[in-house]
Parts: C-alpha cells; sequence; structure tokens
C-alpha cells in the first residue's frame, strides 16, 4: 500500500501579481509551499525571485491571494515574522557594532544571545573577538555568518534565505549547509540561489522562475 | 505599534548616528558657537537695552533659525529613502517590527540626537554665565528650549515625510532645499514687500506669514526679547493687536509641533500602506 504523506502548506499563493510602473514582475503566480520543503529557488535575474520573497516578507502590496502560516503578510506582518528567519543578499550597513547587534537581535526576537554566538562560532565566525567592531566593517564573508546565526538562532518555522553562501568561505560553507541539513525538518526552507549544483544535495523540490511565474516545479530525491 | 518594536528601532538608530562624525560635528558647532560667542564678549554688548546672557541667548536662536531647519531637513530626509537604497529596510523590515514602530522609532530618535545638542548649548550658556556671575534669564531659557523643540519636531515631521514620499536620496534633497527656501524667502521682509505691491487685505498677509513655522519661531524669538516687536515693524501691530503675548507664545510652540505631527502621520500612513522598498 502507498501511503502518501498530505503536508500542510506554509506559504500559499493563488493568483498572486506585482507590477511596479506597470510591468508586471509577478504574473498572476499560484503555488504551495509546505512545512518540510526544502526548496530551491531558482531562476535568472529579474525573474521574480526577490519580488516574491518581499512579498512573503510583508514589504510589498500585491493583488491576489497569499497567506503564510495561514495570515494576510500585510496585515499580520509582524506575528508571521516572528517565525521566519531572512537571510539577505547584500548585508544592510548597520555601523552598530556586533555586540549591540546582538543585543537587539536578542531583545527583538526573544532569544539569548548565547544561541546566537554558538552558531556564529559554529560557523567559523570568533564572535567575541569582533565584539566592538562595527557590522559595516566585517567582511563579507563575516556578516553573513552573522546574519545566518541571527537567521537560524530564532529557529523559525520558515526560513528565507536569498544566495546565503555567496560570501562564505569553503570551510564555512560546508558548516553552513551541515547545520542546514540537520536543521528541523519541519520547516520550510527556501533558498534562492543562482548556483543549483551548490545547493542540490541540501533541498527536495526545486522551483524555477522565469518572467514572474513558476516554469518548472518538482520534487526531487536526496 | 508595540513598545518593544519601537524602543529596538529607536536605541538602534541612536546608535548608528552616535557613529557619525556628522553629529559629533553638528553637536561641536553649536558647543563651539556657544563658546566664541562668550569669548568675543557679546554679553557685554547691547541691543535695545538688552545685555548679558539674554543677549547671547537671542543671538543663539538666530543662527538656529538659519542652520537648524535646513541642517534638519537635509539630515532626515535621507532617512527613510537612503535605508531603501543600501538595504537596511529590507532587512530590519524582515524582523517582527511594525511599520509604525519602524517609522517613529527613527522620527524620535532623530528628534533626540537633534535637539540633545542644541539644549545641551542652552544649558552651557547658563552654566558658563552662572560662572561669570551673570544674571540667568530663565524665562528666556525656558521659553528658546520649548521654541527649539517645537521647530526641530516641525522639520523633522516635514522631513519624514518627504524621505517617505520620494525615490532617492537626491530628490528627496532636492526636495527639502526647495521647501526651505521658500520658506526663508517668506519670512516677513517679501511678506511686506508683497502686501504693499498688491494692495492685499493685510490680516490675510499676515495670516499666510503664520502658517510659516519659520516666521512663527522667529517671532517667538524676539516676543521676550522686544516685547513690542518693534525690530519687526508694522507687522507686529497686526500680531500682537490680535492675541496677547502669552498667547501667542503657546502658539509658536505648539503650533510647529501640530505640524511636525501631521506631516508625520501623513507619512507613515504612507509608509504603512505602500511597498516599503
Amino acid at each position: 500500500m502507498i501511503e502518501t504523506v498530505i503536508k500542510k502548506p506554509v506559504i500559499r499563493a493563488e493568483g498572486l501579481s506585482k507590477s511596479f510602473n506597470k510591468q508586471k514582475v509577478l504574473r498572476d503566480l499560484s503555488v504551495d509551499f509546505n512545512e518540510g520543503d526544502r526548496i530551491a529557488l531558482v531562476g535568472q535575474n529579474g525573474a521574480g525571485k526577490t519580488t516574491l520573497i518581499r512579498c512573503i516578507l510583508g514589504q510589498y502590496v500585491y493583488d491576489g491571494k497569499l497567506e503564510v502560516l495561514d495570515r494576510n503578510p500585510r496585515k499580520e506582518r509582524v506575528i508571521i515574522l516572528k517565525d521566519v528567519g531572512f537571510v539577505p543578499q547584500i548585508p544592510p550597513p548597520l555601523k552598530i557594532t556586533v555586540q549591540e547587534m546582538l543585543a537587539f537581535f536578542s531583545n527583538l526576537c526573544n532569544v539569548p544571545v548565547d544561541d546566537f554566538v554558538t552558531i556564529a562560532e559554529r560557523l567559523g565566525l570568533k564572535v567575541k573577538e569582533s565584539f566592538s567592531k562595527p557590522f559595516v566593517a566585517l567582511s563579507g564573508g563575516m556578516k553573513q555568518k552573522l546574519l545566518v546565526s541571527f537567521a537560524l538562532g530564532k529557529q523559525p518555522k520558515i526560513l528565507l534565505m536569498d544566495e546565503p553562501s555567496a560570501n562564505l568561505d569553503p570551510a564555512a560553507r560546508e558548516m553552513f549547509f551541515s547545520y542546514l541539513a540537520e536543521y528541523n525538518k519541519e520547516a520550510l526552507l527556501v533558498l534562492s540561489s543562482h548556483r543549483m549544483d551548490e545547493i542540490k544535495g541540501l533541498v527536495n523540490r526545486v522551483v524555477e522562475m522565469d518572467f514572474g511565474n513558476i516554469i518548472l516545479d518538482e520534487n526531487i530525491k536526496r | 505599534m508595540s513598545g518593544k518594536g519601537f524602543l529596538a528601532i529607536l536605541k538602534l538608530d541612536l546608535f548608528q548616528t552616535l557613529r557619525t562624525r556628522g553629529f559629533w560635528l553638528y553637536s561641536l558647532l553649536f558647543g563651539g558657537f556657544v563658546a566664541y560667542m562668550f569669548m568675543s564678549g557679546i554679553t557685554e554688548s547691547q541691543i535695545i537695552g538688552f545685555v548679558g546672557l539674554g543677549r547671547l541667548l537671542v543671538t543663539f536662536m538666530q543662527v538656529c533659525i538659519v542652520i537648524i531647519p535646513i541642517y534638519v531637513l537635509i539630515t532626515v530626509v535621507r532617512s527613510i529613502v537612503g535605508d531603501k537604497e543600501n538595504n537596511v529596510m529590507e532587512y530590519m523590515l524582515s524582523l517582527p517590527v511594525s511599520f509604525n514602530s519602524f517609522f517613529w522609532g527613527k522620527l524620535f530618535a532623530k528628534f533626540i540626537v537633534i535637539y540633545t545638542p542644541l539644549l545641551l548649548s542652552l544649558v552651557l550658556s547658563i552654566i558658563w554665565g552662572s560662572f561669570l556671575k551673570l544674571s540667568v534669564p530663565w524665562e528666556f531659557f525656558w521659553l528658546y528650549s520649548g521654541l527649539l523643540a517645537s521647530m526641530v519636531f516641525c522639520f523633522l515631521g516635514i522631513g519624514m515625510f518627504i524621505s517617505v514620499y520620494t525615490r532617492s536620496q537626491e530628490l528627496a534633497v532636492s526636495s527639502a532645499f526647495v521647501i526651505w527656501l521658500v520658506l526663508v524667502a517668506f519670512i516677513d521682509l517679501l511678506l511686506m514687500g508683497m502686501m504693499l505691491k498688491l494692495r492685499m487685505n493685510p490680516d490675510l498677509v499676515i495670516s499666510l506669514g503664520m502658517i510659516n513655522p519659520l516666521q512663527v519661531f522667529r517671532v517667538g524669538v524676539l516676543v521676550l526679547f522686544d516685547p513690542k516687536l518693534t525690530t519687526m515693524g508694522p507687522v507686529a501691530y497686526y500680531i500682537l493687536d490680535t492675541v496677547s503675548r502669552t498667547a501667542y507664545i503657546a502658539f509658536a510652540i505648539g503650533y510647529p509641533i501640530l505640524l511636525g505631527l501631521l506631516f508625520a502621520m501623513l507619512g507613515a500612513r504612507r509608509f504603512r500602506s505602500k511597498d516599503v522598498i
């Protein structure tokens, strides 16, 4: 007997559209991202990956229907974002020190500072040596490690990562992927990347976008 | 708006600003200006019978009229639009912080970093004056502290409004500059000229002047120092015939705050209802 596992949708888009100055960037997109999905979100520049992620984060006004954790990401943004970890492609140029940044995240996300520090150190960042350095003065890889540790330290139900390993050195990349491989199997992971070969061992589903819509959606065996 | 998100953004913005050279330069400029005025002997010079610390405070406020509005506008208009351009907004708004907390947290942080050096400069002048055994005009001190807070808040609100509505830092700065030029141009000399030339109803012209926060601030500064506003010419008659001195002081502090609040609320409304990036 074949047992079918029905996964609960964590993100559900139906007829999702987004335009900028009459130019459609997302075109009537419909898709479900389910719990336990580890998705490689791939596509060329301008395909709509970042726009989709920003709609999920509640940063854009859109047409159509979008639900994240059964809520509206515009109207219930703050509640949703408590369960979302995000790693951006380009780190923000914050002038505050690493220590201040840790305190900021700890306070805002109700997570002990040590939880972030442990993850960052596993990724190879000597956090305590960098305490007094402004975040903006860290190297690209150090910034990325810290941002990844903030995203993972929250233990979110949804992890959205936009080219998360772009600035990591090979050792940190390996550590990062092994961390992700172990990460909560119930959680939804969306990895936006240009380098499919790099993340294919980590994902169980590939979603390819082009011209604002999904042109390929397939499950893959690991 | 959650208190936690608001305070987190306020604190973050404060720390960010404290790490900029511009903030320390700005603080030193006003502190240094007070020190320079003492050293130049301005407290011993006289204007319409006024000497001492009162004379110094009036001069300080005259400088503030010129510098503060444009400084506040130029600093603040780049705030929201700058965060959009350099990816700070994308990241910060992926955290559980409401749009309102983000907007108002930034606004109040900017208020603190702009107003505190001004207040400290006034306090410095009082301490230095007391040390020199000059009598302290407390009435001036309280009024000017209030007027400065009110003016900073007014231009902060206008600046945040521009910052939300513009798409690039260049456009934001240009818009701020144009607004400042218009407000400066409508300080009473131009107003009087317009009144004479167009033979307009004086009440209307004065009312137009009194919606200009710079003009309101300027009259507010003079009203203690020159109770009959003789330095302002005929405009003074219209103002003092219409309202009492106390009522005018209340207006000079209250109106710019309300104006700033109105612009800030319109900016916040736009910010939470449109794309934030």
